[in-house]
């Protein structure tokens, strides 16, 4: 498959680096004029920023080895939010043989099936075959110990960590008239305004935020932040039209549905963290915690968004 | 008698490829990271205990120290079980330069603490599980055995280091060879001194609630 057209490519790029330079001229700005020892905010700021460069040069080069290369650089983000989220739950010494199963077979077969399109086992692998197999096997070695809390937790993992990170690549799969070859563009849409999005909900939240949305679950997202946070990455989305099949206002209204979805994903996820008693979900990246802390609502929004470009403009 | 293998202060070619591959490895099943909390990395010749449960046990500690520090430290390993045949011994003595002890003996000659004894006059350190044994039980950590509080009265001016292995026993439960990924994360704590006239018996439990205490989620049951 062609990659798509450099042009939008590059803009997209440019775009991107643009953003970030400001960001870090901005954080080098106020840590050179902030009191020394910088304070922990700042320092965090910094350690972000970098680890998002980090993260775009990562997507970037994914993408320039076109679909091979982001299901690949997928799978891996796979692994990594499954290692997360199965070190976190409780698990028995005789649910070995099924932890290993999710990481050598469940991942690669998951993701073979993202490659090939095979969308009728895409859909349903995951949810009907692994979901009845993975409780019969820990049933099959005997150990009932606390065993709904076991199969529970093996089942969320792969379908937060797999099944639905998966959907992100399946994009590369949809058949949409007319905009044959650019599906890549689809993914980095998806992802510019879902991340954007989170980022747009903090500094809404920073500067206008008042009343606590669910303060049990987070105590950092807001009213003000979520509703700000929204309308700006719509407003994203709409000037982002140029990438995709949509018009600039159904660009508006598929990117206002994947951040809400993005936005509730975050909630699980921190109130999964909240259950377990953890800060965050590892240390993979520096300044953000774990993988699942960096995707938890590209989680949320990716099989939606996913099925309605499918349903709306695919063949 | 045990041969040891200790010859210079840096490894063959084999140990090195061993240890970089080992440490590789173990990154990218455990996204391994030293915590340390209460000491601080240091090339001066130590004694690193730790718990016990698994046989990455000794790959994550080495993973954690610089290659410098990895190519002085030798675990001390059972010569019962590393020692029981030849491609064992190989990988014991030759690819991972650990050093080989016997828990019952009865030639003088295999007396575990002169042998870890002449280790350390060599000006090397030792990684040592002073659980003596691969911990199977609900227990969080075993009694210690006597050889951290003998080897601390021969030669006092080591350091004792203690460090809490997190999660192995889930990565690569005993029994098992092929390891679950899981994320681990190795705690290095401060470290412990026998106090002037203390009992061995009282200094062994202190050492132990010491390693203990460096568990950071110490309310897991699993």
């Amino acid at each position: 498959m062609p990659l798509p057209p450099i042009h939008e490519t590059m803009i997209l790029i440019a775009g991107l680096v643009a953003v970030l330079s400001t960001a870090s001229v901005t954080a080098g700005i106020l840590s050179w004029r902030a009191p020394k020892p910088l304070s922990p905010t700042l320092t965090n700021l910094t350690q972000r920023i970098n680890a998002w460069w980090v993260m775009v040069v990562a997507i970037t080069v994914a993408f320039f080895f076109g679909h091979a290369g982001m299901t690949i650089l997928f799978a891996l983000i796979s692994f990594a939010a499954l290692r997360e989220f199965v070190t976190l739950t409780h698990s028995r010494r005789s649910d070995h043989w099924v932890l290993l199963g999710m990481f050598a077979i469940i991942i690669p077969f998951q993701y073979w099936l993202v490659w090939t399109a095979w969308y009728g086992l895409f859909t349903i692998f995951i949810p009907v075959y692994c979901f009845l197999l993975m409780p019969a096997m820990t049933a099959l070695n005997g150990d009932t110990e606390r065993f709904l809390e076991r199969v529970s937790a093996q089942q969320w993992a792969i379908m937060i960590s797999v099944y639905f990170v998966s959907h992100v690549p399946a994009l590369l799969t949809l058949n949409v008239p007319g905009f044959e070859g650019r599906n890549l563009l689809l993914i980095a849409f998806l992802i510019i305004t879902v991340q954007g999005s989170d980022v747009l909900q903090y500094i809404f939240g920073k500067l206008f935020g008042k009343h606590l949305l669910s303060p049990k679950v987070s105590p950092s997202k807001t009213w003000e932040g979520l509703v700000g946070g929204l309308a700006a990455s719509s407003l994203l989305g709409a000037l982002l039209s140029f990438l995709t099949p949509f018009s600039p206002l159904q660009a508006a209204v598929v990117a206002l549905v994947a951040c809400l979805m993005g936005f509730l994903g975050g909630l699980v996820a921190s109130a999964i963290k909240r259950d377990q008693g953890v800060k965050d979900w590892g240390h993979l990246i520096e300044g953000h915690g774990g993988m699942m802390d960096r995707a938890d609502s590209l989680v949320f929004a990716a099989p939606v968004f996913f099925h309605t470009v499918r349903y709306f403009w695919s063949v | 008698m045990t041969k040891l293998h200790i010859r210079a202060n840096t490894f063959t070619l084999l140990q090195t490829i061993t240890s970089v591959g080992l440490s590789a490895m173990a990154w990218v099943v455990t996204g391994v990271r030293p915590i340390w909390n209460g000491s601080q990395p240091s090339e001066r010749q130590r004694i690193y205990f730790a718990n016990h449960a698994s046989h990455g046990d000794f790959i994550l500690l080495s993973a954690c120290l610089s290659e410098k520090v990895r190519a002085r430290t030798h675990a001390v390993a059972a010569a019962e079980y590393w020692g029981k045949s030849r491609l064992r011994r190989y990988i014991a003595e030759d690819m991972l330069s650990s050093v080989l002890i016997h828990r019952q003996w009865t030639d003088e000659a295999e007396n575990p603490i002169n042998i870890m004894l002449s280790v350390l006059d060599q000006g090397h350190s030792l990684i040592l599980f002073p659980e003596g044994t691969r911990n199977t039980t609900d227990e969080p950590l075993l009694p210690f055995r006597s050889g951290l509080y003998n080897l601390s009265m021969a030669r006092p001016e080591v350091e004792l280091i203690p460090c809490w292995i997190e999660n192995m026993s889930r990565v690569l439960p005993k029994g098992q060879f092929l390891p679950v990924p899981l994320l681990c994360r190795v705690v290095f704590g401060p470290a412990v001194t026998i106090a002037p006239g203390e009992e061995r018996r009282a200094f062994l439990e202190r050492a132990r609630q010491t390693l203990l205490a460096l568990d950071p989620r110490p309310d897991r049951d699993d």
